[in-house]
């Protein structure tokens, strides 16, 4: 078992043909991943990396049966491709991509919301279940199969903890990278849910980082919800109010979205914080028993 | 992005909502002619920076005769202004912009963002402005009203009064109020922001709702289609260091500690800022060099932290994925070797190719320390970086 994706997904690639497209396809498909084609319009009809190449995403779906998309597309049409996937009835949309405009992803997340669809990021690492399939730009050699889920909204802070638990033999059932941006698809919450109930699941680590609001609502949920031990990090606790560090959505803003604020609603909810991003995997151990 | 006040009062203008007249001066003399040619007797000078906190610094003058607005721009010109926003150094003042005064009756606050709860733009107003609208929210929250916009629906007219009422405005106020949100919504979506304040939103004695001050931030993300926006970038406002990084695309953000950080990735760029911190240190700067660090970017990104003079010890830290870590290593040691470092420089390295990199570093011959793990990393720099200052 695992969350979102696992051997039997059926994904395609928007933004196909294209340098970003082109690499991470070849990178899913050496990792194994069912990748049945890709999407760039105007190229349909043709082939790309031995696969077909569709004009629109609804071709894509009819032809080849995908219920996984994962959009590389440039920032100024990435939103419209999220809508295009969601229309044509993905059911797991991975968005990529950095920098789209937050008020395209402002109208992007009212249109997607009551569909029966799911988007992952933007600005994400994106999802991968480690021996099975891997939909996103992750290095799918530091990935073991195991018992650990991880969900980050930082890239590289999810490469440290799953690098630490692969090291400690732990391994990972699923990781989600859930993005930097301010606006986005899947939040902690949702991931955590699908965790809890996910029986190849045994722990779960959490990395967060300062801006929103988002990690003091998943205390919230893990104290309610979740018995599964949690991990968690919070990185920023350096970063001065009112600047934008890196992510978008990374920025302390009228006092709020400290990383002191969320590690103190993470603890207060049971939740094992580790204030250092090396001892994610030795706190998970720890917490395991 | 930020925007200037008078930048963002000619956008209200363009899109109806009320201001004060105004000019802009760039001299004494500008100065002096902008009162002649504004109707009143009583003038408003007002230092253009890109920080709030101006009138408690002493950068908004009130004046009562030509002369003195003479005297206010002289005070002003040329000089740097120093608010509880700005840090010791000040932001330089080139220009200011002279305005009627205004007969004022009631102050309101009044802003446009995001709510990242909802995912929504927010409009959010309180009727205790002019005030530090934070300070407001944490002492009486219940004194400041919210509204989500639906982004299909848009702003409604019962939202615009919910807000209008709440602030106890009445009458012609009411339509008023309504006019200046809905032309803000507009202004906001169009022009890509991210942020619109005015605070305060003036009402007059003779009953007019008047833009007094403004605020505009433009989203990054959206600049490539906001030109004449983008056009209005004011690069003496930025940090140097700053907008060094920006001209070479790297996310770079100043510090005042002495540990400059290079990393990959924003969220291990902050976690290594807050390992240094940890192991008693103080980081130099963020630093995200990016997913595709190639020689000629780690070379840039070295002279960037160099350039802060207060820094005693460099800390490379790179996960890489689809970096590939021997690429960066070679990049190190190119960089070292072109731009003269003169502090340790600390490295670790993990990821794909990182026994490789670990050998190319070993073989430079170069005073480049190893690290094995990000614990290793963090207190070796932050040993480092003490021995220099004791030996400085």
């Amino acid at each position: 078992m695992s969350i979102l994706v696992n051997r039997h997904s059926r994904v395609i690639c928007q933004g196909f043909t294209g340098k970003q497209g082109t690499f991470h396809a070849e990178q899913a498909l050496a990792y194994g991943t069912q990748l049945c084609g890709g999407v760039t319009p105007g190229r349909g009809g043709s082939r790309h990396l031995g696969l077909p190449v569709f004009d629109t995403v609804h071709d894509a779906v009819a032809q080849t049966g995908a219920e996984v998309s994962m959009i590389y597309v440039p920032a100024a049409h990435a939103a419209d491709s999220i809508l295009e996937a969601a229309d044509a009835g993905i059911a797991l949309i991975v968005c990529i991509t950095e920098g789209i405009p937050v008020n395209d992803m402002v109208r992007v997340k009212a249109a997607l919301a009551g569909r029966d669809c799911r988007l992952v990021g933007p600005n994400c690492p994106g999802v991968i279940t480690p021996g099975e399939c891997k939909v996103g730009i992750m290095p799918g050699f530091i990935h073991q199969p195991g018992r650990v889920g991880i969900v980050s909204r930082s890239g590289t802070l999810t490469y440290e903890a799953v690098f630490q638990t692969t090291q400690l033999g732990l391994g990972q059932s699923s990781c989600v990278g859930i993005g930097g941006d301010p606006v986005r698809g899947m939040n902690f919450i949702d991931v955590l849910a699908l965790f809890e109930a996910d029986p190849a699941t045994a722990g779960i680590v959490m990395v967060g980082e300062i801006g929103g609001g988002d990690e003091e609502a998943a205390a919230a949920f893990i104290r309610d919800h979740v018995r599964k031990p949690v991990v968690a990090y919070i990185a920023g606790v350096t970063a001065p109010p009112g600047k934008r560090m890196g992510h978008a959505g990374a920025v302390i803003a009228g006092g709020k979205g400290t990383a002191a604020d969320k590690f103190a609603a993470l603890e207060a909810a049971g939740v094992r914080t580790v204030r250092s991003p090396a001892e994610l995997g030795s706190g998970m151990r720890a917490a395991l028993g | 992005m930020n925007l200037h006040e008078y930048q963002a009062k000619s956008l209200f203008a363009e899109y109806g909502i009320p201001v004060p007249p105004g000019r802009t001066a760039t001299t004494i003399d500008e100065a002096r002619g902008a009162a002649a040619a504004l109707p009143g007797e009583v003038w408003v000078v007002k230092a253009q920076v890109h920080a709030g906190g101006r009138g408690k610094a002493g950068g908004v003058r009130l004046c009562r005769s030509q002369q003195a607005v003479a005297e206010a721009a002289a005070a002003l010109l040329g000089h740097r202004l120093v608010t509880k926003q700005t840090g010791p150094a000040g932001l330089p003042i080139r220009q200011i912009l002279v305005e009627s005064g205004s007969a004022i009756a009631r102050e309101i606050y009044l802003s446009v963002l995001l709510n990242r709860d909802s995912g929504r733009i927010a409009f959010v107003a309180s009727a205790a402005g002019g005030m530090d609208i934070e300070e407001v929210a944490a002492r009486e929250p219940e004194k400041i009203l919210r509204i989500d916009v639906h982004p299909a629906a848009g702003l409604q007219p019962y939202q615009c009064r919910r807000l209008a009422f709440g602030l106890g405005l009445r009458g012609g106020e009411v339509a008023q109020f309504e006019r200046i949100a809905r032309a803000l919504y507009r202004l906001y979506l169009e022009r890509d922001l991210s942020l619109v304040e005015i605070n305060p939103l003036i009402v007059t004695a003779s009953g007019e709702l008047v833009a007094l001050d403004a605020k505009i931030n433009v989203e990054a993300n959206a600049l490539y289609r906001q030109p004449a926006l983008a056009a209005q970038r004011d690069e003496a406002q930025e940090d140097a260091h700053e907008l060094e990084a920006s001209r070479h695309d790297l996310n770079y953000v100043s510090l005042d500690g002495d540990i400059a950080c290079m990393v990959n990735g924003a969220g291990l760029a902050m976690a290594t800022m807050d390992l240094i911190k940890l192991h008693g240190g103080a980081p130099a700067n963020f630093l995200d060099v990016g997913g595709t660090a190639t020689a000629e970017r780690v070379t840039a990104a070295f002279r960037l932290v160099l350039s802060n003079e207060r820094v005693r010890a460099v800390l490379i830290n790179i996960f890489g994925g689809i970096v590939r870590c021997d690429v960066i290593a070679e990049g190190i040691v190119q960089a070292v070797q072109q731009v003269g470092v003169q502090v340790p420089v600390i490295v670790r390295l993990e990821g794909t190719n990182a026994e490789q990199a670990r050998r190319t570093l070993a073989a430079s011959g170069l005073a480049i320390t190893a690290a094995s793990d990000l614990t290793d990393a963090a207190t070796k720099a932050v040993a480092l970086a003490r021995a220099a200052q004791v030996a400085a």
